[in-house]
């Protein structure tokens, strides 16, 4: 059984390389194929032929499971040949620059390739040397465009709307691009978007986002419709964003108490991987409110949606 | 290299002599390197046989551009610049003396690389240099070079080129012991530790492109450590390059109470602003970081006021291996000897600054804080003399540069202006065809 999506969008970019660009019309374009796309990967035939003779690159300069397994799988459904770059062995860390691989990998004729890279802007430099098309799958603490779909996504099919929804963003602001993602995306679709953090994770400059912003749990969960909790990295924990991870949790982890500020039928977020007992509780993280493991399983299907999307605009496509 | 050692008389001209406050309409007379004379209508009749006669046709003629502050690669970075390319670009921006920084391996903080640096720009290069060395040894901020030695060998000031020194005993050290010799210190005011991870000026521009910002306070925290300790010592200071409103005020302030306090701005500072990086654009990754629009305006009145003494190029070469890098990782630096001038004329153009004004902060001014013989059309004086055309328009192409390095910000820039000819020791070394 082969399913033809009903949808006929196709995005206007050659490149999807953050949210910033988009307009309202290409993202709910990409999230109503991606609705087609979940139907698809709930069946025992999941295998489209839309990408099939189609070469997809996934280059991680930085580890990653989730995203890089979810786009694998999104290239493979649409039948697209998919190559995995392993960059700890690679020559990349012989001192090759990212343009010289991008070069390299240009010259084998992909038609796609998915970049994560600990730099901001990386992407979107090597996108700028290369003749195929180029998804952003995380740049430094610049953007992370599939996880902010994915979220909207995974909101728009538990409240039907996200526009008018309160979403309280909390954690490390300043090194996230999932956070940047989000703040446009959700600013885009007309939500009311809050920051919560301790001030030495909140960029300069945050208020002029469009967003409000707060130092306090309290205040920043209370009618809250979405609590999207962020990512602290280890190295920031002690002493030198936020003095301990003890201190960080009393103040800023999500448990049942700060959960209990929310709206009753409010519903909790991770871009995972979590760090339990620092930003949240493992009774909320697996709890009924949770959504997490429903961002993974759209997380797939968003970035089949992206694939197909950019791939519609390929020569004899 | 050959050159023309006839006398040279550049007739109808606009002569502006900053260190006179002179502008006046007529000639300039050069022989045996130096200036003879500066007067309404020398003419033909009055010049020695065999003068080369240049029609200036009303352009401007004014005292060749000291250029205070220069990255060269060499010794130790020659693919990058060398002296000889540095002096080609300088010549072509109307610089007739580059003032080197000690940022170079070995580092100048030795009376013999001092000498190594003017034996060999004697011998490449079409400018003079001068060379400011190390405050301190190895540029580690720790123990200071010796100063006395190298003032003696030539070395016109010193510093610790694109690095601050955090320490300030050192610091305080260095100004008392410089006294002694009336040497000139020049810093770079950034607290290092406050910069940390940042690549651009700290806002809401730098949040967005998710890139760590540097806060204007490590500047001005800097900036006032060292003139409480120049109120402490009476050693002569000068800030090297200055960016933001909050410096300007401390400036003031120390320049009010007498202080032997002076300071500089680059060129891209107040010509360019924090939302020309772009998205991403490496070339306009510079130390300290491009600022905001208000900071730029407040360093353009500055300079109108005189607040600020020096522009300078900031001159730093860097080739595409360390600039077609994701942003966070690529070079501080842009090239800018040859396109000073150029950008400088932007804001007299723009009514912002007078001419006389802008080429004072380029020539005079840095010859008498350095104590060089150049930046006057004085009578007796060497003959380092540019003919500028400050109208003519034209479009900068990166690859016509001279520097072995393009990394302009100012590729594809509309320009309004341009040196015609550049004359160093009386001999024309440029001359724009």
């Amino acid at each position: 059984m082969n399913i033809v999506p009903k949808s006929s969008f196709v995005l206007g970019h050659r490149h999807l390389l953050g949210i910033e660009g988009l307009s309202r019309s290409d993202i709910i374009g990409l999230l109503d194929l991606a609705e087609e796309f979940v139907e698809l990967n709930r069946q025992i035939e999941k295998k489209s032929t839309s990408l099939r003779g189609r070469t997809l690159i996934n280059l991680f300069f930085e580890a990653s499971t989730r995203t890089q397994a979810s786009f694998e799988l999104a290239g493979k459904r649409l039948g697209a040949d998919v190559m995995n770059m392993a960059v700890g062995s690679s020559s990349i860390r012989k001192g090759e620059t990212l343009i010289d691989t991008a070069v390299t990998l240009n010259a084998m004729h992909p038609d796609i390739i998915v970049v994560r890279h600990y730099a901001s802007g990386a992407v979107e430099l090597l996108a700028q040397k290369v003749d195929c098309s180029v998804i952003n799958a995380g740049d430094g603490s610049h953007e992370h465009p599939t996880q902010a779909l994915l979220d909207a996504l995974t909101i728009r099919r538990r409240k039907g709307n996200i526009e008018r929804l309160v979403v309280a963003i909390c954690g490390d602001i300043l090194h996230s691009r999932v956070a940047r993602s989000n703040i446009i995306l959700l600013n885009t679709l007309g939500a009311r978007v809050r920051v919560v953090a301790p001030s030495t994770l909140l960029p300069p400059g945050i208020e002029r986002f469009g967003v409000e912003v707060t130092r306090d749990m309290r205040e920043g969960l209370a009618g809250a419709d979405i609590i999207m909790m962020l990512r602290l990295q280890r190295e920031r924990m002690n002493g030198s964003f936020v003095p301990s991870t003890q201190e960080y949790f009393y103040y800023y982890g999500l448990d049942q108490k700060k959960l209990g500020y929310a709206k009753p039928d409010a519903l909790v977020m991770h871009p995972g991987p979590m760090n339990r007992g620092v930003e949240i509780d493992s009774i909320v993280a697996d709890g009924a409110q949770s959504l997490i493991r429903e961002q993974v399983e759209m997380g797939v299907a968003v970035r089949m949606a992206v694939l197909e999307a950019l791939s519609r605009n390929f020569p004899n496509a | 290299m050959l050159f023309d050692r006839r006398p040279i008389l550049l007739a109808n001209a606009r002569i502006i002599d900053p260190s006179r406050e002179l502008d006046f309409a007529g000639d300039l007379l050069i022989a045996d390197g130096l200036i003879r004379d500066a007067k309404r209508g020398i003419g033909a009749a009055g010049v020695p046989e065999g003068t080369e006669i240049v029609d200036c046709r009303g352009n401007v003629v004014a005292p060749g551009l000291i250029d205070m502050r220069a990255f060269v690669g060499e010794p130790g970075g020659e693919h990058r610049e060398t002296l000889s390319s540095a002096s080609q670009a300088a010549a072509a921006g109307g610089v007739t003396t580059i003032i080197s920084q000690p940022d170079t391996t070995p580092v100048v903080d030795d009376p013999a690389v001092v000498d190594f640096v003017q034996r060999r720009a004697r011998d490449t290069a079409i400018v003079h240099v001068h060379p400011m060395a190390a405050l301190t040894k190895g540029l580690k901020g720790e123990e200071m070079s010796e100063i006395g030695l190298l003032k003696a060998a030539g070395a016109v000031a010193f510093t610790d080129g694109a690095r601050s020194i955090v320490n300030a005993q050192v610091m305080r050290r260095a100004l008392t012991y410089a006294r002694d010799f009336e040497a000139l210190i020049v810093h770079h005011t950034e607290d290092p530790n406050l910069v940390g991870e940042g690549v651009m000026n700290e806002g809401e521009f730098a949040a967005r492109l998710g890139l760590m910002g540097v806060p204007k306070a490590a500047e001005t925290i800097m900036l006032e450590r060292d003139l409480r300790l120049v109120a402490l010592t009476g050693g002569r200071y000068h800030a090297a390059s200055l960016t933001c409103a909050e410096s300007l005020e401390v400036l003031r302030r120390a320049k009010d109470a007498g202080l032997p306090v002076t300071a500089s701005a680059s060129i891209n500072h107040l010509t360019l602003n924090e939302i020309d990086v772009g998205h991403y654009r490496t070339f306009f990754k510079l130390s300290p970081p491009l600022r905001a629009e208000d900071d730029r305006k407040a360093l353009v009145t500055a300079l109108a006021e005189g607040l600020i003494d020096v522009v300078m190029s900031d001159h730093n070469p860097q080739d595409v291996e360390v600039k077609r890098l994701p942003f966070a990782e690529a070079a501080f630096g842009a090239v800018g000897i040859e396109t000073m001038l150029a950008a400088g004329l932007r804001l007299v153009h723009s009514g912002e600054v007078k001419l006389a004004t802008l080429l004072k902060a380029m020539s005079s001014r840095p010859a008498e804080l350095l104590g060089l013989p150049g930046g006057t059309l004085r009578p007796g004086a060497p003959a380092d003399v540019i003919v500028i055309d400050p109208d003519v328009p034209w479009v900068l192409d990166r690859n016509e540069l001279k520097s072995k390095c393009r990394n302009t910000p100012f590729d594809e820039a509309r320009m309004q202006g341009r040196v015609l000819r550049t004359i160093v020791a009386g001999r024309t070394v440029y001359e724009y065809v």
